[in-house]
């Protein structure tokens, strides 16, 4: 109980903190960064579900974004439904696709369902290249209408952001929940060891799809957000390099954690940002850091910063402690 | 807990901090001393350049920032605009979509630019277009594609020729040739797909049979089996629609499969890189290309002549590079921006409505006549067919 | 489903006897290079379990090493042996400089360094070379040889040639060396193999160059006909990834023949449809996988089971 309190505590501050977060931004385009950011975090979440606490790896979750991305555009622009009916089909389309694959791919180990999950990526990429009829292919889907709340359009970036935070701020609140439920426990044991866990009863195979299809769902759903707030939705955005930038992202921000996902996805835009003026050379150092993060801090950077903030803010305390 | 909730407050800060750093764009001022010429002085004009610097299309978006750069420099030095400073603000588009909105949002909101030139690819247009025409910012795209400016969009404007213009092109030289039957094969890019299409569409109308439209990755290292089927099929020319190293390797996968029925190619290869990799294999091709690859052929008296010229040899002497098709898409849209500013000053309003305006304007890709009916101002008089003989250029008949 | 074509319908067409011998032979030779390639990945996995994301970079690398240096004059096996000097060096250096400095963290920790590394070498190449694509002169001559209806070019030839030369060093070294049999302790159990007196961390470094040189040699055939680009890497690494898995990860044998499956399907894919190839080919990778889960050739449990 004490785990979950806490958690609660950490998600009020953050809601609050997400709340507050527009009016100290300087600009517009600082918040259009935090609405990608929250984007990429609901994706991120539902990753780390699966790699840090079902250690399941995913080189394909870009295809879920791209399904509930493409769902939401045809249903609003093509058929002229609602962006909020394109919001649950994209969450819907996301984890009804992981169920029917989730079932075969599920059954691979280790680099194998990574492959695996890689292929399923590109076939989805290909289609929504090649099925023009549908998705206009190269051209891609334009005008993709704002959601609207009781004839309030969320056409500004503000709006959008405080739909986008408090999707994230559920998401959070709905991953912890996960990790602290029976399923989390499961998932747990199926990491540590799936035999161990298999043998003592649990349904490991349950589970893992469970979290899978979570997952799924999650990246659909960030999906639609995606093609609501950018108004264009491009089979480029959807490959196999989205896919491994999410999988930076939570690696990067620290696995089995639900804030390092956070984290992750907040620092592989922020960084991106930082390198933008270097142009040719932003790829370089790129590269460069995420290779030094990862060194020193193979962890990530949550706990890899709560160390060094540790070591930073406890050597004076600890040093005078030593001495006494 | 509580270290873990002190480090979620310090992260938290760092955070705020990059996200406002990000926010604040900077701007570089550029002073150019010359002597001879009074330098510009007040404040700049600033208008904004989104280019695919890095990232899949980079082969398209360095010529087109080293033409833009190199435009800035050659402005300032001439007495800047009325007297005025230009400076363009480049932002790297990394050939994405939702990257290319960052980048216009950045220009507009960061830079408060005027107008916008690029961004390189047509996919990356389109991703641009509902935001500028919400902002109210002119944009005038370095990208092919036909629906940029199809159905006509208020504040979006488009400097290449489009492929169904290279295709109409290509049409009239094939009637010529009595060429009745084409096989197509175009790469699945975007650029690619568009000219599938385009042939698709076109060319049944015209009266040509489409015997087979095949297709292959940008990134493939063979194009033997889509060759080998095109062999299969009584076509009587081949289409291929990509830019390099693709047609380069279909050239040489030509060759050694005997397919003997022409080539024809896009105005992608029309860069000295097509004729450096596919070397030999490239003699007999034919592609319909702008006037800049044939200026030495041209006749003197045509009106793009000595601005064609003047283009080569100042990229040759900025980059040390032969110069290029897309780098000179980057210079017509900098200049029909910069011709706008010199009339009307600090307006986006105006700039626009000035650009609908510019007729005669005579630019690398061909003279220009917009309209409030046409914002690309070309037709498929920009191209002129270019055989390939002898690894050179040379202006086919 | 799409339709082959996608608005404008155009039917699949069955390949006649003639046109198939030309598809085996170019799958053939695209999949002894993607079999090359998998070896590099199947090396470094037997040492440390990873996957190494940059393996494709290498071989970008050793396609524009090599081309740069034959454009320089140099005699094309000089130009060969370099890239393949320079590719062993750089894939020794990144062991040391980002691996090791990295030991003990987990597989998908070393895993996200070889996908910073394949970043870094990626604008390392594009700074180097440009973005345009550069061309290589094919070994001997381009003028093919004819084999009844269907054409080979020498080119073809080397590479298949040197393949299979590569197979049978990797196997001598395997069987007959000292180093082999370390190797070769180290991939199936690494701290018994240390027990033993094996330095497996030189062992991890070893793999790391090796997989260089082969990766360069990778390059320096398939550039020729692909032409060498900074961002070739990616697509060619992620089809040796596939064979790599396709054969079953860890098994030099099966990373061949993954890789010659991988090519003769894309192919066949090209012949039946050519926009749908990859999808093809992915998709029955896929349906292999769900048949045999560990790959063609595969042990029954692979290792690296769980990524964390």
């Amino acid at each position: 109980m004490r785990v979950r309190s806490k958690r609660y505590h950490q998600l009020a501050a953050a809601a609050a903190a997400a709340a507050v977060l527009p009016l100290v931004l300087p600009s517009e385009y600082a918040i259009h960064l935090a609405v990608v950011i929250g984007i990429n975090a609901i994706v991120a979440l539902g990753l780390n579900l699966l790699m840090g606490y079902a250690g399941q790896v995913s080189l394909g979750q870009a295809a879920f974004v791209g399904i509930g991305a493409y769902a939401s555009a045809i249903l609003s622009v093509k058929a002229g439904l609602s962006p909020w009916i394109g919001l649950a089909a994209g969450a819907a389309l996301g984890g009804l696709t992981a169920a029917v694959v989730g079932g075969p791919l599920l059954k691979l180990r280790g680099h194998y369902l990574a492959m695996g999950t890689l292929g399923f990526g590109m076939i989805v990429q290909i289609v929504m290249v090649q099925w023009e009829d549908l998705t206009e292919g190269t051209i891609g889907v334009m005008g993709i209408p704002p959601f609207s709340v009781a004839g309030l359009a969320l056409d500004s970036e503000l709006r959008m952001y405080y739909l986008v935070a408090a999707s994230a701020v559920l998401a959070i609140a709905l991953a912890g929940n996960v990790i602290d439920s029976r399923v989390g426990r499961a998932m747990r044991a199926v990491h540590g060891s799936e035999v161990a866990a298999a043998t003592s009863g649990v349904d490991t195979a349950r589970y893992k799809l469970q979290v899978f299809i979570m997952s799924g769902a999650m990246a659909g759903f960030a999906g639609s957000l995606h093609a609501h707030h950018a108004a264009y939705v491009h089979p480029d955005s959807f490959g196999f390099h989205y896919s491994i930038q999410l999988v930076v992202m939570v690696v990067l921000g620290g696995m089995a954690s639900i804030w390092g996902a956070v984290f992750g996805a907040g620092a592989v835009t922020l960084i991106g940002e930082q390198l933008r003026s270097f142009q040719e050379f932003s790829t370089i150092i790129f590269g460069a850091v995420l290779v030094a993060v990862m060194v020193f801090m193979p962890a990530g950077l949550w706990r890899g910063s709560a160390d060094l903030i540790g070591r930073l803010l406890g050597s004076r305390g600890a040093g005078g402690r030593r001495r006494a | 807990m509580k270290s873990s909730t002190r480090l979620l407050g310090v992260l938290g800060i760092v955070v705020v901090a990059m996200l406002c750093a990000a926010g604040c764009g900077e701007k570089p001022a550029e002073p150019v001393m010359v002597p001879g010429v009074e330098p510009p002085t007040g404040p700049p004009y600033v208008i904004g350049a989104m280019f695919a610097i890095t990232g899949d299309a980079s082969s398209l978006g360095m010529p087109e920032r080293d033409t833009a750069e190199m435009l800035e420099k050659m402005i300032n030095e001439a007495g800047g605009i009325n007297g005025r400073p230009l400076e363009i603000v480049i932002e790297d588009t990394k050939g994405e979509p939702a990257e290319t909105l960052k980048a216009a949002k950045r220009l507009v909101e960061g830079s408060d630019v005027l107008a916008i030139v690029g961004p390189s690819r047509t996919g990356t247009t389109m991703a641009v277009i509902e935001y500028m025409e919400k902002v109210e910012v002119p944009l005038v795209s370095c990208a092919a594609g036909v629906p940029i400016v199809e159905p006509v969009k208020k504040w979006i404007f488009k400097t290449p020729q489009t492929d169904r213009m290279a295709i109409e092109k290509i049409i009239e030289y094939l009637k010529e040739k009595k060429i009745t039957r084409i096989a197509s094969l175009s790469d699945n890019t975007g650029f690619g797909k568009s000219g599938r299409r385009e042939i698709a569409a076109l060319m049944p109308a015209a009266g040509l049979k489409v015997v087979t439209l095949e297709e292959y990755g940008p990134k493939d290292t063979t194009m033997e089996i889509q060759l080998t089927k095109i062999k299969g099929t009584k076509a009587q020319a081949v289409v291929c629609w990509g830019t390099p190293p693709g047609p380069a390797i279909v050239a040489k996968n030509m060759r050694q499969l005997g397919v003997s029925i022409p080539l024809i190619c896009s105005h992608g290869v029309a860069n000295e890189t097509f004729l450096k990799i596919a070397g030999e294999a490239a003699n007999g091709a034919v592609l319909p290309a702008g006037r800049l690859i044939v200026v030495d052929q041209i006749s003197p008296d045509d009106p793009q002549l000595s601005l064609l010229e003047d283009y080569a040899e100042r990229y040759r002497a900025h980059t040390g590079k032969s110069p290029d098709t897309f780098g000179g898409h980057a210079w017509d849209a900098v200049e029909l921006v910069v011709k706008a500013l010199e009339e009307v000053g600090e307006d986006r309003a105006q700039i626009r409505d000035m650009i609908e305006k510019t007729t005669g304007f005579v630019g690398t890709g061909g003279v220009f006549n917009y309209s409030a009916e046409d914002h690309n101002g070309l037709t498929k008089d920009a191209f002129v067919m270019v055989e390939i003989v002898d690894g050179k250029w040379k202006l086919a008949k | 489903m799409p339709a082959c074509g996608g608005r404008t319908l155009y039917a699949m067409t069955l390949p006649t006897g003639a046109q198939l011998l030309q598809y085996l032979i170019s799958g053939l030779t695209l999949g002894s290079v993607y079999g090359m390639i998998a070896l590099g990945f199947t090396l470094i996995h037997n040492a440390t379990g990873i996957v190494n994301f940059a393996q494709g970079e290498f071989v970008a690398f050793g396609a524009l090493i090599a081309l740069s240096c034959s454009e320089a004059g140099l005699p094309m096996p000089l130009a060969v042996l370099t890239a393949m000097a320079a590719m062993t060096l750089l894939g020794a250096a990144l062991e040391r400089a980002a691996i090791r400095p990295a030991r003990g963290a987990s597989v998908i920790t070393l895993i996200i360094i070889t996908i910073g590394a394949s970043i870094l070498l990626r604008g390392i190449a594009m700074w180097q070379w440009g973005p345009d694509a550069l061309p290589m002169r094919h070994f001997s001559s381009e003028d093919p040889i004819h084999l009844g209806p269907a054409s080979i070019l020498r080119q073809h030839l080397w590479i298949m040639g040197i393949v299979v030369a590569t197979m049978l060093g990797l196997w001598l070294l395997a069987e007959r060396t000292q180093v082999g049999k370390a190797m070769r302790a180290c991939a199936v159990d690494r701290e018994a193999a240390q027990l033993v007196g094996i330095p497996a961390a030189r062992m991890v470094m070893l793999s790391f160059a090796l997989s260089g040189m082969l990766g360069g040699l990778a390059g320096s055939i398939v550039a020729p006909l692909s032409m060498g680009q900074y961002n070739m890497g990616i697509m060619l690494g992620l089809k040796g990834f596939c064979a790599a898995i396709l054969g079953g990860i860890g098994n030099a044998p099966g990373a061949v023949l993954g890789g010659l499956l991988l090519g003769i399907l894309e192919s066949l894919g090209a012949g039946l449809c050519s926009g749908m190839k990859d999808a093809v080919a992915f998709g029955i990778m896929l349906m292999v996988l769900l048949v045999r889960p560990t790959g063609l050739l595969g042990r029954r449990a692979g290792r690296g089971e769980a990524v964390g």
